[in-house]
């Protein structure tokens, strides 16, 4: 099932690959929506594909590896979750999400819903989106973005990140959900940001080979160059170590659930972010100058690793957490916890 | 996709899951490896697959079923998969059990025998090392082939019944204990055309006349390597390993099991267990805590990647490439864990320091560590090796 589906997903994002712009992607939107990519892992009774979160991985390895310009982690892993686990109805179009901080909830003066007032802080996507599910402490809210202002922001790769004000906003969908889901979406939104970071970071390596067999010095080309081929190498093998992690980690998920899988969730963030700094930087070294222009495609994934590995929590953050579980677990406990088998 | 899109290569197969059958394995090794622990059979070391030769060790082993056990059970062994070994070994490894008596005869010579030995080869090797009871060595290196091993000067010529050895080899963990090893010699003269032509393996009986074994201490001043000397050894055509001629691609098919084990990343892990034996309590600061969680984070990693070769050994593949990559991420890992620990406790390493204790795991996991990076092929070479995957080469 995930070959084919990373072999489909390649080929949707392959397609869609554009140096020309940053903004989203309407056109592969609508191919996502039409193959079902977009909604993957939402029940098919809610309208979703009933994919598994391996499944997720392979597709969203792919739309790393390939820039795509669509949120696919914030409407399929995030999003759509959040709502259909607060028994509201997913709405169609790409969707973000995130956690609140201090939002001001009031019960609504005409009856049903709430009077929201406050600011959204750095919302993926936020401009481009229709609407933005918010987790609220043990509320979700669903907020139309049609009524709230946009202060356009950015991360390094130029993917909005925009802050949404509110003011007194009527929110008509509120639901409860079970407090679990405060645990759970910080977890979800990490490993689909590793996923994409395993992405780009082979995305940034094919380019580098590509390029080493290409670009000619010395009278050949620089692929032939041992001290080029043993850089490769190492970035090769970090490429390797990041799936490795982030597909084990989506497994993890199949098997236990998301807060069960905490620890490997941790640790593939973690081992993804420390890769992106070595590929992005041998990457660029094999490239020379031109790959640090913006006329040079190379920008598309390398500056995407730069941004995803300090969001969702950096290689700092989640180590932390991990070296937590470790002095936890002890002396005798730290093989039982790698294995996963007490 | 357009066709201007570049695509990578997988380096590593996919991740696999461990099958249900090898829970109540590990199980019984973690019970018989506290056991031995709690009755001080011997105390956690470092690099132990080198270090730790303890043939009553490896017998207790054989004993269980643990030696061998991807060996058919008509020459003696289990019949067991590729996947049931790795959780044996693992276990082992990370309790700094000394498993070096057995190691490389269960990891390459049996495997090796069954691809390419005769009936009689297999009959004669294979029952004693899955009993425990017969050990092998690595006769590849010589004083001037190291990575270029194709460059090997030991000779065979042929004599009546056989072929009639000179030579020197080097770096053989364990000779001066071994029954045996294969050694890589050239059986007929170099061809510059060539290079990996003219290459066969003999089963050399380390105890025959001819055989001079002498020790080479290592940093530690321990003897583990030997240099082992052939003066006109005669080896009979019976002993002769696969096809002569075929040294190469054989020797090669054996460096695939030598290379991709736990072993070449967890060499250095009762370090780290001592490690959090030592700060067990204490209230560690956030950023040692990262540092701390930075090492397990890899582990993690590097376990589920080397769970993958396994997995592809299982099913009876050679899984070259993959193993050259694991292999120089988890040696260069095993070095970076020595930095880390050093730097999360101020307790400066001692030979002379109680074994199993942190002081005495640092002092001979630093003395060791210039080895892991070398033994097997080296980081260089393993890297050209994926260069070559990656299509640069």
């Amino acid at each position: 099932m995930s070959a084919e589906l990373r072999e489909m997903a390649e080929s949707v994002f392959g397609d869609a690959w554009d140096n020309s712009t940053d903004a989203f992607d309407a056109e592969l939107w609508k191919t996502v929506e039409q193959t079902g990519l977009a909604r993957l892992t939402l029940p098919e009774e809610a309208g979703g594909s009933g994919g598994t979160v391996s499944d997720a991985a392979a597709v969203l390895t792919a739309a790393g590896q390939f820039a795509a310009r669509v949120p696919l982690v914030e409407t399929d892993l995030l999003a759509a979750w959040l709502l259909h686990a607060a028994g509201l109805e997913v709405p169609s179009g790409p969707l973000s999400a995130t956690v609140a901080g201090n939002l001001s909830i009031q019960p609504a003066a005409g009856g049903a819903g709430a009077d929201v007032s406050g600011t959204l802080r750095r919302v993926p996507w936020g401009r481009a989106v229709g609407a933005v599910a918010v987790l609220a402490g043990e509320q979700v809210l669903l907020i139309d973005t049609t009524g709230a202002g946009v202060e356009e922001g950015a991360n390094l790769a130029e993917e909005p990140r925009d802050d949404l004000v509110l003011n007194e906003l009527t929110v008509r969908h509120v639901a409860d959900v079970p407090s679990v889901a405060l645990v759970e979406f910080p977890l979800r939104a990490a490993l689909g940001r590793a996923l994409l970071l395993a992405g780009a970071a082979r995305g940034a390596v094919a380019m580098a080979v590509r390029y080493a067999t290409e670009r000619v010095q010395f009278g050949r080309p620089i692929a032939k160059l041992q001290a080029i081929q043993q850089s490769l190498a190492l970035a090769g093998a970090e490429v390797a170590a990041a799936a490795a992690a982030t597909e084990a980690a989506a497994r993890e998920v199949d098997k236990h659930g998301f807060a069960e899988a905490s620890f490997a969730i941790a640790a593939a963030k973690a081992r993804a972010g420390e890769a992106a700094g070595q590929v992005a930087r041998i990457t660029h070294q094999v490239h020379g100058a031109i790959g640090f222009t913006r006329e040079h495609d190379l920008r598309l994934v390398t500056t995407r690793l730069w941004a995803w590995r300090d969001e969702d929590g950096s290689e700092a953050y989640w180590n932390d957490r991990v070296g937590a579980r470790a002095l936890e677990a002890g002396a005798d406990g730290l093989w039982p916890l790698l294995t996963g088998t007490p | 996709m357009t066709d201007t899109m570049a695509t990578l290569p997988d380096l590593v197969p996919p991740p696999v899951e461990l099958p249900e059958r090898v829970a109540a394995l590990r199980s019984e090794v973690r019970a018989f490896l506290a056991e031995e622990r709690a009755a001080g059979a011997w105390r956690p070391r470092a690099d132990t697959w080198l270090s730790g030769w303890d043939e009553r060790f490896t017998k207790e082993l054989a004993r269980r079923g643990w030696l061998g056990m991807t060996i058919p059970t008509e020459y003696g062994g289990h019949g067991r998969g590729a996947l049931d070994r790795y959780v044996v070994t693992e276990e082992l490894l990370a309790a700094g059990a000394p498993v070096a008596a057995h190691w490389v005869a269960d990891r390459q010579i049996g495997p090796s025998l069954m691809r390419f030995g005769t009936e009689e080869q297999r009959q004669k090797f294979l029952p004693g090392i899955a009993a425990g009871e017969v050990y092998f060595g690595i006769g590849m290196s010589e004083p001037d082939s190291g990575s270029d091993l194709a460059s090997v000067r030991s000779k065979a010529d042929r004599v009546d019944g056989g072929w009639e050895l000179t030579g020197t080899k080097v770096w053989t963990s364990g000779a001066h204990h071994a029954h045996a090893f294969f050694a890589l010699v050239r059986t007929s003269p170099k061809d510059d055309t060539n290079r990996h032509a003219g290459l066969s393996q003999l089963i050399v009986d380390l105890k025959a006349p001819g055989v001079t074994i002498r020790p080479i201490p290592l940093l530690t001043g321990a003897h583990h390597f030997n240099e082992v000397v052939f003066d006109r050894v005669f080896i009979p055509d019976s002993m002769v390993l696969g096809e002569i001629g075929q040294g190469w691609h054989q020797v090669t098919s054996e460096l695939a099991f030598e290379r991709s084990g736990p072993e070449r990343y967890l060499s250095t892990f009762p370090l780290v267990v001592a490690l959090l034996g030592e700060i067990a309590g204490s209230d560690l600061d956030a950023g040692r805590r990262r540092d701390l969680g930075g090492l397990v984070s890899r582990y993690w990693t590097l376990r589920r990647m080397s769970l993958a070769i396994a997995g592809a050994l299982e099913a009876g593949k050679a899984p070259e490439l993959a193993a050259a990559v694991v292999k120089d991420l988890g040696t260069r890992f095993e070095n970076e864990v020595i930095d880390a620990a050093r730097l999360l406790v101020s307790i400066p390493p001692d030979r002379g320091a109680a074994e199993g204790g942190y002081a005495r795991l640092l002092a001979d996991a630093v003395l060791h560590a210039p080895g892991f990076t070398l033994r097997g092929g080296t980081n260089e070479i393993l890297r050209g090796i994926v260069a070559r995957g990656l299509g640069l080469r």
